[in-house]
């Protein structure tokens, strides 16, 4: 348990004194060292230029034998993260079959970051958003700027995401789509 | 009895009118020529030992534990013998080849360093992995540093600490059930840890489930050999049918457990259906597809959101609760257009609109069609289970009966056939209905049905008998008719089979290719 830490302060201590570029690592509760939030700012010259992402770490206890879960706090509308207040990210290093203890956190947040500059539509979490990636970009673009605009704009609110989060699970499916009915009115 | 007659006719129709079906398939026929029923009992003794073998039977063999650990050990000692190599560097070779001796001695024969170092073995004692303690070594797993740390790292290099790797190998033995092909731990290096290796580093207490592992990975590798799928069996089958003639023959063997399964998909007994037809029966039971189908057939959605919208009622004239756009539920068009001719909305008739309205007819259609074929058989399956329940039920009630009628234990057997004959007909008959639906209508369709219809009626009769109280079925008159019944039933059961599965080893039957959508009248079908 003890190395593990180690292993776990070490790179932490990497990540907060060189930190990969654009993104921001803390911890939300100092004497627990298996849960991060970070904060990961959209890629220039990409449609998610100028946003900032919060991002969940967590650190299982086999942690580095078995690999973390990192999930978008933040809603993004990308082919493939969920499209949901869990945001869960298809990436390849990230499936047990393919993770390697000597995988370093900073490494998988840098690809979470390049997922978001190139996504890859062939291996998708969202399908419809894959399609409309590949077939209708600008329409893609449009609406993951859309996205942006309403939630990844200004300082990231761990709490407020949290307790949305909450919020919404707690909703349920109900939201989808609406039905409407027949508002048949009288013949003249 | 009469059905049998029907079935007959029916069987000379059909070479009728199929000119083309050679001599061979006709006297095939005939082994049949002789099945009246009251005679089916004492025939289909007599048959079991000058009977061709059915169509639907394949060979195959059943391996206990001890018979699959042989077939390794005879299997290294070749290779030990052959190649002047020790045993434990054969097993190692052997399962680096995925059991194929051939192929092993062949590359060994050509080139033997470049075999042995691919699987881990080569010769140069330098190249032999071993742990090590080396001065300033720092785990990358762990970073721990303290002096004297020992570590281990394949040829390599990728060097880390031996607890890590015990930690790492005891997470994939233990977690994953891997044993073979573990990689090094180093991101991104696919070397695959050799067995010797393993040998060195994993713990005493993952020995027992690390060779298990091993011992698996023959049977794992092996094209013709498969694990019993029932709980608690370990024997594996032996099986020659490849995968790609599984759209000719459902390989469907029986192990010694009782069990009987398909070998080409692990799926329970599912003749006459082809394997591929299971697995799109089975899913299109499983998800909700159909749920989508009844909203294509009951809903619309509102042209301008896209919300989904049920008519409950009302006139045409629709306004979405969501967007409030305003449209006619004939037509879909705006409600504005209309004028004043709400009632006989005349862009009904419009291509758009006949589209639409043929779209939703046909999904109907092909709802109903659905539903027909999986009630029927949701309704088999429930009944095989309702069918074991009174078994059990009788069983407890057979004990009695031999008690008071003074049967002995082998008389009163004649329940146990009844019972096992009711559960494999069911499943057989169960698996005709998703058959059925796949079907294109064609004259062997009608034979087919014929069939089904036949065994459907002989299970149905006796499972009513199977169910009279048990004083009725201590009289020997009714014995002899659920005997009668019970050998009626399977043989039966063994006509379809061998009637399906001959017309599919010969590529015969026609299928809709569409599932959704495309009628029973073939237009659109294809051959397999």
């Amino acid at each position: 348990m003890a190395s593990q830490n180690k292993r776990i302060a070490k790179e932490l201590g990497e990540v907060t004194t060189s930190p990969p570029a654009g993104i921001t690592v803390t911890l939300p509760n100092d004497s627990d060292l298996h849960k991060w939030h970070v904060v990961l700012e959209g890629p220039e010259n990409t449609v998610y230029a100028g946003a900032k992402f919060g991002l969940i770490v967590s650190l299982p206890v086999e942690y580095p034998f078995k690999a973390p879960t990192v999930t978008f706090a933040t809603r993004i509308y990308h082919p493939n993260v969920t499209n949901d207040s869990i945001g869960s990210i298809c990436l390849g290093p990230l499936k047990a079959e393919n993770w390697k203890p000597s995988t370093k956190l900073a490494g998988v947040l840098e690809a979470v970051r390049a997922l978001l500059a190139e996504p890859m539509p062939d291996d998708p979490l969202e399908a419809r958003i894959a399609d409309e990636y590949r077939s209708d970009r600008k329409e893609f673009d449009k609406n993951a700027r859309v996205y942006v605009q309403r939630y990844a704009k200004g300082a990231v609110k761990f709490d407020a995401l949290a307790a949305a989060a909450e919020a919404d699970a707690k909703k349920g499916a109900g939201a989808g789509a609406g039905s409407g009915s027949s508002a048949g009115g009288g013949a003249p | 009895m009469d059905t049998d007659d029907d079935f007959m006719s029916n069987v000379s129709s059909e070479d009728d009118m199929l000119p083309d079906d050679s001599d061979n398939d006709i006297s095939g026929d005939d082994d049949f020529g002789f099945d009246d029923e009251p005679d089916a009992y004492i025939d289909s003794q007599k048959e079991i030992g000058n009977k061709r073998k059915t169509a639907y039977d394949i060979s195959f063999k059943v391996y206990q534990p001890a018979d699959v650990q042989k077939q390794q050990d005879d299997f290294i000692d070749e290779v030990n013998m052959i190649l002047d190599i020790s045993k434990e560097e054969a097993a190692i070779l052997l399962r680096y080849f995925r059991w194929n001796k051939e192929r092993l001695i062949e590359d060994y024969m050509d080139r033997p360093s470049q075999v042995l170092e691919a699987a881990g073995l080569a010769q140069t004692s330098a190249a032999l992995p071993k742990m090590q303690v080396i001065p300033g070594f720092v785990c990358d797993i762990c970073c721990e540093d303290e002096p004297g740390l020992q570590s281990f790292a394949l040829k390599c290099n990728h060097r880390y600490c031996v607890d890590c790797y015990r930690h790492y190998l005891s997470q994939k033995i233990r977690g994953e059930g891997e044993a073979a092909r573990i990689q090094c731990p180093s991101e991104g290096c696919n070397l695959i840890i050799d067995a010797r290796s393993l040998d060195l580093l994993v713990t005493p207490e993952l020995t027992e489930r690390y060779h298990e592992l091993l011992h698996r990975t023959y049977v794992e590798d092996k094209e013709t050999l498969k694990w019993c799928p029932a709980p608690d069996c370990q024997n594996a089958i032996e099986c020659g049918v490849k995968k790609k003639d599984l759209d000719k023959v459902v390989p469907t063997v029986s192990c010694l457990c009782g069990h009987r399964f398909c070998f080409g998909c692990i799926v329970n007994d599912h003749q006459p259906a082809p394997c591929e037809q299971v697995k799109r029966w089975l899913k299109k039971c499983a998800d909700d597809s159909e749920t989508a189908n009844w909203i294509s057939a009951n809903t619309k959605e509102c042209p301008k959101c896209n919300s989904t919208i049920e008519k409950n009622g009302g006139c045409n004239h629709m306004t979405c609760r969501k967007c409030k756009h305003e449209f006619c539920w004939m037509c879909m068009g705006l409600w504005s257009e209309h004028g004043t001719s709400w009632y006989n909305c005349n862009r009904f008739e419009e291509k758009s609109g006949t589209d639409a309205r043929d779209a939703q007819a046909k999904s109907r259609v092909s709802l109903e069609r659905y539903l027909h074929y999986y009630n029927r058989y949701a309704n088999h399956e429930q009944s095989a289970r309702l069918d074991k329940d009174i078994y059990h039920k009788t069983e407890k009630k057979m004990v009695q009966l031999q008690k008071e009628s003074g049967m002995s234990w082998i008389e009163v057997q004649y329940l146990n056939s009844a019972s096992q004959a009711l559960q494999t007909c069911r499943q057989t008959l169960m698996w005709t209905y998703a058959f059925a639906f796949y079907l294109a209508r064609n004259n062997l369709t009608e034979i087919f049905e014929d069939n089904q219809k036949d065994l459907e009626m002989a299970v149905e009769a006796l499972s009513e008998m199977f169910e009279r109280p048990i004083t009725e079925l201590a009289e020997p008159k009714l014995k002899v008719e659920i005997m009668d019944k019970t050998s009626y039933c399977n043989k039966r059961r063994v006509i379809l089979l061998e009637d399906t599965a001959q017309n599919l080893a010969d590529g015969r039957w026609t299928f809709n290719s569409e599932l959704i959508g495309s009628g029973a009248n073939g237009s659109s079908s294809t051959r397999r």
